[in-house]
């Protein structure tokens, strides 16, 4: 069987593209956009919540059959938030700056949708290496969309990717101007809006 | 007085902890097709973030940040990396309790209320304003207000968006931008209207 033919390939490709968490679930948006304004925060971002839901998807599922099902939420949740903690950590020690812009977002991923809802409905019901490659394609998809808002707020606000300047200078001279808009918070709401739009009519071609 | 005034109207308007900062998203998306559920959930989340905000912010300034636990002879103990799990344990152990207090003594609030109280537990808005608190180094004081003029703030976020969502039943929204992608537009719009106020100082 080839790699990508196997289930727990599809367990992670899925939620990448074709059913992708932000889009088609439309969960997790919560923190999601606050951190869109520049790549750097973006892909950090997407990293941080890839690993929580990631590993918080393995740590529950190896633990699915011991843990008593009226409490199943409180443990989900200490999981959860110990991981939180773990990925805050580590991004105030190596990435101080980073985790400055990102400031309450990282601790939000505890609230995030998206974990909750693949403990809650997928590594509950699945063995372990499967939960653990559904998160990672949920967490993957997620950041993916992170990603390309970035990629558009910073490209078309600020002229710069990854803080480098990419509009050449020609541009400028000849009256370009970078559209602030795209800097403020309703711009990631509207860019989220047409991309759904996007992705739904290619889907369904 | 003045100080608390601005702080007020920041939360509810400019700042407003949905339309700038995105929290909330999840239940603002899935609660606002209809009135009656959107005001109700807008009316515990004013409810559980007035509570919830003062009492983390006691939590963090007796038990949690860096000296705090100064009366209990610990000087150099600093609790502040276990904000996250204490903030979301306060906050599911009020919403419970909360929740026991209505249902014993205010049946027809608890009737309005509620279905939305375990559904808040989870809501990023209640654990963010905590975490803003924090961040921004708030007095206890300012941190009442916060946590009220967040509330208020995505109360009416929220009835906004259900009152719109009513009369778009009527549009004609082209294919494949209906539900999710209109929401997400419109709710940018409307956060360019709540953006306006920020013209006015106080």
């Amino acid at each position: 069987m080839k790699l990508t033919q196997s289930p727990t390939f599809k367990a992670f490709s899925e939620p990448v593209v074709k059913n992708n968490p932000v889009f088609i679930q439309s969960l997790g948006i919560c923190s999601a956009l606050a951190v869109t304004v520049q790549l750097n925060t973006a892909i950090v971002m997407g990293l941080a919540m890839t690993f929580v839901t990631a590993f918080s998807s393995l740590t529950i599922s190896a633990m699915r059959n011991v843990i008593p099902r009226n409490v199943r939420m409180i443990v989900e949740l200490s999981v959860i938030a110990s991981l939180v903690i773990l990925a805050d950590e580590v991004l105030r020690a190596f990435f101080y700056d980073i985790s400055k812009q990102l400031s309450v977002f990282v601790g939000l991923i505890i609230t995030n949708c998206i974990v909750m809802g693949r403990a809650e409905t997928y590594a509950l019901g699945n063995p372990p290496v499967k939960s653990f490659m559904d998160g990672l394609g949920n967490g993957a998809g997620y950041g993916s969309v992170l990603v390309t808002v970035a990629f558009i707020r910073e490209l078309f606000g600020a002229g710069k990717l990854f803080g480098f300047s990419v509009v050449p200078q020609v541009f400028y001279d000849h009256g370009y101007m970078n559209m602030g808009f795209m800097q403020l918070a309703p711009a990631a709401f509207i860019i989220i809006g047409l991309l759904v739009w996007l992705q739904k009519s290619l889907m369904r071609r | 007085m003045e100080n608390l005034l601005g702080l007020f109207l920041n939360s509810v308007f400019v700042g407003n902890i949905l339309l700038s900062y995105f929290l909330g998203m999840c239940s603002f998306v899935a609660v606002s097709k209809n009135m009656d559920t959107a005001i109700g959930l807008g009316f515990a989340v004013v409810f559980v973030l007035s509570i919830t905000a003062p009492v983390n912010w006691l939590v963090f300034h007796f038990l949690l940040s860096p000296g705090a636990l100064r009366w209990a002879g610990l000087e150099a103990v600093d609790l502040s990396f276990l904000k996250f799990i204490t903030f979301i344990a306060v906050i599911a152990a009020i919403v419970q309790m909360v929740e026991m207090v209505i249902d014993r003594y205010s049946p027809a609030l608890y009737m309005a209320l509620g279905v939305f109280l375990p559904l808040i537990a989870v809501n990023c808005a209640i654990l963010g304003a905590s975490l803003f608190m924090v961040e921004r180094d708030y007095t206890f004081i300012e941190t009442v207000v916060f946590g009220f003029g967040s509330g208020v703030g995505w109360l009416m976020a929220i009835v906004s968006m259900a009152a719109i969502r009513i009369k778009m039943r009527y549009a004609n929204v082209p294919e494949g931008l209906e539900g999710f992608g209109i929401t997400m537009i419109m709710t940018g719009l409307m956060a360019m209207g709540f953006m306006l106020f920020s013209g006015i100082t106080l």
